[in-house]
Formats: C-alpha cells, sequence, structure tokens
C-alpha cells in the first residue's frame, strides 16, 4: 500500500481516537446542566472525566500535527479556509479546559456556577461546529487552482453542514449520557439512563438522514456498509441502554461514532479536500502529502509510539474504572484550603 | 493594519503569552516531583504538605499553559498557510512527534498523578509526575528542533518544482546544533524559572506570615535558591555556547543583538548604546573593549561582522531588500534579558545568605525582593524569546522565506483582527483569573497534613482532595 494511504488511514484512526473520546467529554460537558442538579452532583459529572480528558483532547492536536506532517496542503487549506469555526473551537476548548482546572479553586457559588457555564459553551461550540467541519470536508468546499479555500463562513453554514453539527452533536449528546450512566450512581445514573435514552432516538434519526445524505453526495459501497454498521451499532446501544447494561452501551456508543468517522473518511478517499469548484483542484491523498522520506520517517515513528500511548491511555481509564458516587465526594476542597 | 502585520502581532502575543507558562511548568513539574521523592523516600510529611501546596500552583499554572498550546499548534495553518505549505515536508514532524511522544504523556500522567493521589501505590504515583516531568522536557525538545529549523535550516533541499522545502535528513533536523544548544539554554532556564517561584512564595510565607510551617518553607525557599544559583550558571554557560552558534548560523542576529555596525577585531561588549533612528549607525555608547569577541568567538581577539557589512552581503546573495531586524528591539531585549536574569541569581544568593543560620530578620527590601524575584526569570524568558525571534526577521525561514511571504493569502485583516482581539483579551482575563488564584493559593499556605486515605475494595470512586 502507497504511504500516502496509510497516513490516510492514520489521520482517520486520529480522528476516530478523538471524536470517540473527546465525544463523550464533550457530552458530560453539555449534559453538566441537565444531569447535575446541585452543586455536589455536578463535581460528581465533572469527576466522571476529569482524569481524562485532557489525555482525550491531545488527540486533536496530535490529528493536526500529524496532519501538517503528512498533508501540509491539507492542514494549510482546512486550517486557513475554515478559520473562523476553528476560531471557535479553540476559544471554547480554552474556556472549556481552563474551568475544568479552575472551577474548584474557590468555594463561592456564583464562581462555580459561571465555570459550569463556560463548561457548557465550550463543551457545545465543538461539539456542533467539528461537525458542521467535517460535513463540509467531506462535500467539498470552493478550492481554487492555488488550494486556496475561496469561500467564507456562510459557505459553511449550509444545510447539509448544518446538519452534520446537528449529528454530532447528538452523537456526542448520547455517549456522553451513556458514559455518564456507566460512571455513576443511584439518581445520578438513572437521570443518565433516561437522557440516554431520549437522546438516542433524536440521534438515530438525525444520524441515519445525515448519512443517508452523505452517501448521495459522495458514497460508494464500502461507505454505505460503514454507515450501516454505524446505524447497527446505535440500535445496539440503545437496546443495552434499555436494559441497563451500560458497558455495552457506551461500547455501542464508541462504536457508532468511530464508523461514523470512518464511514466520511472512505467517502472522502482519494480525495482529502474535494473541490466544488472544479474537480481539478481538488486536494488528494496524493497531491496534498509529503515526501515519502517524510513518510517513511513519520510511519516508524507512529508504528513505535501509538501502541504505547493506547497501552498507558487505557491503563488511565482502567485505575479510574470505579464509578463515582455523589455521597463519596470528598469534603469541598476549595473552603478547606481557605481554612 | 494589514492581515500580515496582525497575523505577526497575533503570533507575537499568542507566543510570549503561552511562553509565560510553559518554563514555570517544565521547572516546577521537577521541583514537584523532587519534593514528592523526599517525601516518598524520608516519610517527613512537610515534604508531602509542600508537593500539595506547590502542586495546586503548578496546576494552576499549567491549566493556563494547556489550553494556550492548542493554539500554537492550529495558528500555523490558520494565520500561516503559505508558510505552512513551503516547510510542512520538515517542520510538521516534530509538531506531529511532540503531540505523540510528549503531549500525550504529559497529560495522561498528569491526569493520573491529580486523581491518583488514593488509587495509586505511593511508589506508581510518585512515578507518574516524573514520567509528566519527563513528557514536558519531550516537548520543549521537538518544538524547539522545529524552531531551530526555522532559525538555521539544515538537512532538506528546496524543490523547484513543487516550490517547498523538503525534508532530505531528518536526524540532521533533530542535531542541529542550534535545536540542541537552544534547547539546553531552555530546560536550564525554565529550572531558573521554577526555582525562583518557588524560593519567592516561600521567603514571602517566612516573612509576611509567620508559624508553624516556616521551616518547612525554609527548606523550599533554600531549594529554591539553589536551583536559580546553580540553574543560573548553567544557563550563563549555555548562553554563551549558543551565542557562538548563533553567530555562526546568523551572524546578523548577533551583530543586532549588539547594535554593532561596523566590523570589528577585536570587537567590544556595548553595555548602552544609542543609534540613529534608521538604525544605520551608532551616535553614543559605553563598552567593555574585547568582550564581544569573546562572546561570539570564544576569542578575545576574534572577528565580529557588523550590521553594515552584512547587510550588502545579504543584498549580493539573496537580492535587494532590508535585511536588518530592528536594531533597537534586538539590541534591548538581548541586554535586559542578561540582565533579569543576573538579577534572579543575586536575589538567591541574598536569599541563602539570609537563610544561613536559619531565621532571619524580616524587613520591607526582603519582602520587596521576595515580590519581585519570580518576575525576573519570567521577564528573561519572554526577552530572550522575542529577541530570538524579533532577530530572526525579515526572514521566516532564514535564508528561504521572508515572513511577508508565509501569511495566508485568503485571510481577511478583518479576520484576523477578529482572532487577535478576542485571543488578547481572553489571554488577559484569563491571566488576571490565574494570577488572583495562586494568590489565594499562596495567602491559604500549606494545606493540612492528610488522614489516612486509600480505598480498597470500594464499590465507588473516591475522587482525591485534590481533585476538582
Amino acid at each position: 500500500m502507497e504511504l500516502t494511504t496509510v497516513w490516510f488511514g492514520l489521520i482517520a484512526f486520529l480522528w476516530v481516537g478523538y471524536l470517540v473520546l473527546e465525544g463523550f467529554d464533550f457530552g458530560v460537558g453539555i449534559l453538566l446542566p441537565v444531569i447535575g442538579r446541585s452543586e455536589r452532583e455536578r463535581r460528581a459529572v465533572i469527576a466522571t472525566i476529569g482524569p481524562v480528558w485532557d489525555g482525550n483532547e491531545v488527540w486533536v492536536l496530535v490529528a493536526g500535527g500529524a496532519t501538517f506532517a503528512a498533508f501540509p496542503e491539507w492542514y494549510a487549506t482546512l486550517f486557513s479556509g475554515f478559520y473562523l469555526p476553528l476560531f471557535l473551537i479553540l476559544v471554547a476548548l480554552i474556556l472549556r479546559g481552563v474551568a475544568f482546572e479552575f472551577r474548584g479553586k474557590r468555594p463561592d457559588a456564583t464562581w462555580r456556577l459561571r465555570w459550569d457555564a463556560a463548561i457548557f459553551i465550550g463543551s457545545l461550540l465543538p461539539a456542533i461546529l467539528w461537525g458542521v467541519a467535517f460535513a463540509n470536508i467531506v462535500a467539498g468546499v470552493p478550492i481554487d487552482a492555488k488550494h486556496e479555500f475561496t469561500g467564507d463562513l456562510f459557505t459553511l453554514l449550509n444545510p447539509f453542514g448544518l446538519l452534520g453539527g446537528l449529528t454530532t452533536l447528538a452523537l456526542f449528546v448520547t455517549h456522553g449520557a451513556v458514559f455518564l450512566a456507566l460512571k455513576t450512581t443511584g439518581e445520578l445514573r438513572a437521570r443518565a439512563n433516561r437522557v440516554a435514552a431520549i437522546a438516542g432516538l433524536v440521534t438515530a434519526v438525525v444520524a441515519v438522514v445525515f448519512l443517508a445524505w452523505t452517501q448521495q453526495q459522495r458514497g460508494d459501497t464500502a461507505s454505505l456498509i460503514v454507515s450501516v454498521l454505524a446505524a447497527a451499532a446505535l440500535v445496539g446501544a440503545l437496546v443495552a441502554n434499555r436494559l441497563g447494561r451500560e458497558g455495552w452501551a457506551f461500547i455501542g456508543t464508541a462504536v457508532t461514532i468511530a464508523l461514523a468517522v470512518v464511514a466520511l473518511f472512505v467517502a472522502l478517499f482519494p480525495d482529502v479536500m474535494p473541490s466544488s469548484t472544479d474537480a481539478a483542484f481538488s486536494l488528494t491523498t496524493t497531491n496534498a502529502s509529503s515526501t515519502e522520506y517524510t513518510l517513511q520517517i513519520m510511519t516508524v515513528v507512529a508504528v513505535i509510539f501509538t501502541p504505547l500511548v493506547l497501552l498507558y491511555q487505557g491503563w488511565t481509564y482502567w485505575v479510574f474504572r470505579r464509578r463515582v458516587a455523589v455521597d463519596q465526594l470528598p469534603a469541598d476542597e476549595g473552603t478547606e484550603g481557605a481554612a | 493594519m494589514d492581515a500580515l502585520d496582525l497575523a505577526r502581532w497575533q503570533f507575537g502575543i499568542t507566543t510570549v503569552y503561552h511562553f509565560l507558562f510553559v518554563p514555570l511548568t517544565i521547572g516546577l513539574s521537577f521541583l514537584v516531583a523532587g519534593f514528592q521523592t523526599v517525601w516518598v523516600r524520608t516519610g517527613n510529611p512537610a515534604y508531602l504538605r509542600l508537593t500539595r501546596f506547590y502542586g495546586e500552583l503548578f496546576l494552576i499554572n499549567f491549566a493556563l499553559g494547556i489550553v494556550t498550546g492548542i493554539v500554537q499548534e492550529f495558528q500555523f495553518g490558520m494565520n500561516w498557510s503559505t508558510y505552512s505549505r513551503f516547510v510542512g515536508d520538515i517542520f510538521g514532524a516534530p509538531l506531529a512527534i511532540e503531540g505523540l511522544l510528549a503531549f500525550f504523556l504529559e497529560s495522561t500522567f498528569l491526569g493520573l498523578w491529580i486523581f491518583g493521589w488514593d488509587r495509586l501505590p505511593k511508589r506508581i504515583h510518585l512515578a507518574t509526575i516524573w514520567i509528566a516531568a519527563i513528557g514536558t522536557v519531550l516537548s520543549a525538545y521537538f518544538i524547539l528542533t522545529a524552531n531551530a529549523w526555522m532559525q538555521n535550516p539544515v538537512g532538506f533541499t528546496f524543490n523547484e518544482a513543487a516550490g517547498r522545502a523538503e525534508l532530505t535528513d531528518f536526524v540532521a533536523v533533530l542535531t542541529n546544533p542550534l535545536a540542541v544548544i537552544t534547547f539546553l539554554h531552555t530546560i536550564v532556564a525554565a529550572l531558573l524559572t521554577a526555582g525562583a517561584f518557588v524560593a519567592a512564595i516561600a521567603l514571602w510565607r517566612i516573612a509576611r506570615r509567620p508559624g508553624p510551617d516556616d521551616a518547612a518553607f525554609r527548606s523550599a525557599a533554600r531549594i529554591g535558591a539553589v536551583t536559580v544559583l546553580v540553574a543560573g550558571l548553567l544557563v550563563f554557560v549555555t548562553g554563551d555556547q549558543q551565542a557562538r552558534v548563533m553567530t555562526s548560523v546568523q551572524p546578523m542576529k548577533m551583530a543586532a543583538a549588539e547594535a554593532l555596525y561596523e566590523t570589528s577585531q577585536p570587537a567590544s561588549f556595548s553595555l548602552f548604546t544609542i543609534g540613529t533612528l534608521d538604525g544605520s549607525r551608532e551616535l553614543f555608547s559605553i563598552r567593555v573593549p574585547d568582550v564581544l569577541s569573546f562572546l561570539a568567538t570564544g576569542d578575545f581577539n576574534g572577528r565580529v561582522e557588523g550590521i553594515n557589512d552584512l547587510q550588502a552581503g545579504y543584498q549580493n546573495l539573496y537580492g535587494p531588500g532590508d535585511y536588518r531586524p530592528i536594531i533597537p528591539i534586538t539590541y534591548w531585549t538581548f541586554r535586559l534579558m542578561i540582565g533579569a536574569g543576573a538579577l534572579a541569581a543575586v536575589a538567591a544568593a541574598w536569599m541563602l545568605w539570609l537563610l544561613r543560620r536559619g531565621s532571619f530578620r524580616p524587613n520591607r527590601w526582603i519582602v520587596a525582593m521576595a515580590i519581585v524575584l519570580p518576575f525576573l526569570p519570567l521577564a528573561a524568558n519572554s526577552l530572550g524569546w522575542i529577541f530570538t525571534e524579533l532577530g530572526r526577521q525579515p526572514w521566516i525561514v532564514f535564508g528561504l522565506m521572508w515572513t511577508s511571504a508565509g501569511v495566508s493569502p485568503g485571510t481577511s485583516s478583518l479576520e484576523v483582527a477578529i482572532t487577535l482581539l478576542t485571543f488578547t483579551l481572553l489571554y488577559g482575563g484569563l491571566a488576571v483569573v490565574e494570577v488572583e488564584l495562586l494568590l489565594r493559593r499562596i495567602r491559604a499556605g500549606l494545606p493540612p497534613e492528610p488522614g489516612p486515605g486509600g480505598t480498597t475494595g470500594d464499590e465507588a470512586e473516591r475522587p482525591a482532595a485534590f481533585a476538582y
């Protein structure tokens, strides 16, 4: 296989990792005001993702860096072209990251409510915007002969793009609700279970419409099969959630997101950014890539270190595998520190 | 201002801001790991409390370093797409490797450290902070490799047909002499920064909030001050080496650092120079004979090329144009960097003198020193960074691409203005919050000794008191 194809696959893998992992912590952030009804409950909700959200977020940094290294043209066109959406994602990620770290550092309620709002908005915006971005990448955007994006923000806010945003939002909310049901006890767990059931139904409708539309725009047999499997995984997740089998439900939503991302990348290949101006201007795995030599080096590094990362990140999830119970939360650190 | 100017301001502001947190994070990770190691080995509870106290401050600082780092990773593509296309084949690799090797390590193991106090065996928990610390150093190495390539491009060929630089020797990129020396200089500067931070806070506590924890803070003050002195010496040694490498690969930067207009042999070191406004010659200066020759070449009688000769040479080589950086900025940032670092070392020496017999009588000079000290290395770090980046101008990649040619062509000045304004305001606001939180923690003092912890066999997770 061509190294450019290998790297297309690796970049797809990094995005799968990112959206599956940060997908549930975005969902948890969005559901914070819904499921966490008191300060203690909100602390419990945040504690479920506390040890892992930052490691999850690194996946997007590596996806970005790997795109820069393996497909510089793709990186340059995408990041300069999708300028304002990416900027909004950056602002959201900044607010959200700081909010997780800072909210517990002071005991007062107003302080914490403000950071809770930052967590909510900081999770909501990227959950929508990543979907908008990916839908547009797959559908194609105006790109000229020099590989420059020639549209603007409103080019991206087309019906298909917006439906993509709605799809990732619904998927992540469901994924987050299932994760919360898996990681909490008592009332929180029951509430998360109910939210997952409702959000799951909405997701099923939106996601099926989106994948069908994608299929109609750019699909082939392979992407069709993957899309159908993604839909099947979602149904499985909803059934498992219904039966209270939270582990299986979480695996189900994780597989759904993974397959949905794979379906998009399969539909995309061999383009990486199709041009809607003229197919001849499209960025492909070959005309956007780095040299063979650079790809060889990157391949060696990826082959050695990716399994290592998976191993120690997996270990983190094992260490923090237990459920978070509201009544077991320690005394408030903020007030303790001030004493 | 056009999109180019705005993009440059944005890179400058976001990078300098990011770099306020980074050295402190790198250095503190090692000092906190050191405190925890002492606790694990001796069982002395004072060191556990110091670990937690400085660990909290470290985490508040780390949070901002992380989130502002994401902007850096995206910014090349967003504002500098032509640059990204031109260098991606070479420059992207260290960035991707930094993420894969370093960022995953830092974030995952810090998560384990923060939340693992009651979950992990003592020694494994200790290992997590050391691994995170190693992650910060790896990160510094790879990103400085990328930056050094912009200063001194090596291991590449220019592909005329593709219109881009292409990698031919990755080992040469990783062992770029400028990368290696800059890395060492940055790491020891980071330790100096953290040492000053630890020592100054401890001294302030002893002077202004005396109490039962004085003994613990005296230990911290000594450790911090010794770190500053040892690191300070190494900063000096590595900085001296770096100046020599810089003179050989970027002679214009060295000449601009010194505002040395005419080629000299031997060259004197200027303590104070005023030049004409157009930066073509000097009007007045105070000088130490022969020192610049030694700094630049290692020989007191070495020949150092001047700005005017270099400018003429570059015009012959690269065509007409102004190849001089903004001389007053390079000149003053270079000097003030050295001055701020040296002052921090003097303060640390004074502190050790005060602590030589244990207690001392606090006065307002000591308190003032404690308040100023943490800012000296921060200033030196920023100035050094500004110097090395502005000293590279007008090049974005030395000898290959002008900064003005690297900007994204399709991005409007309105777009860049919006992002510049938002980042600046957001960063400013977050700085206020961060300082406020740090002060609150410093005033609160050492946390109480934790009771016997550990959850075994419980069905539910009990997040550590350290957690959110």
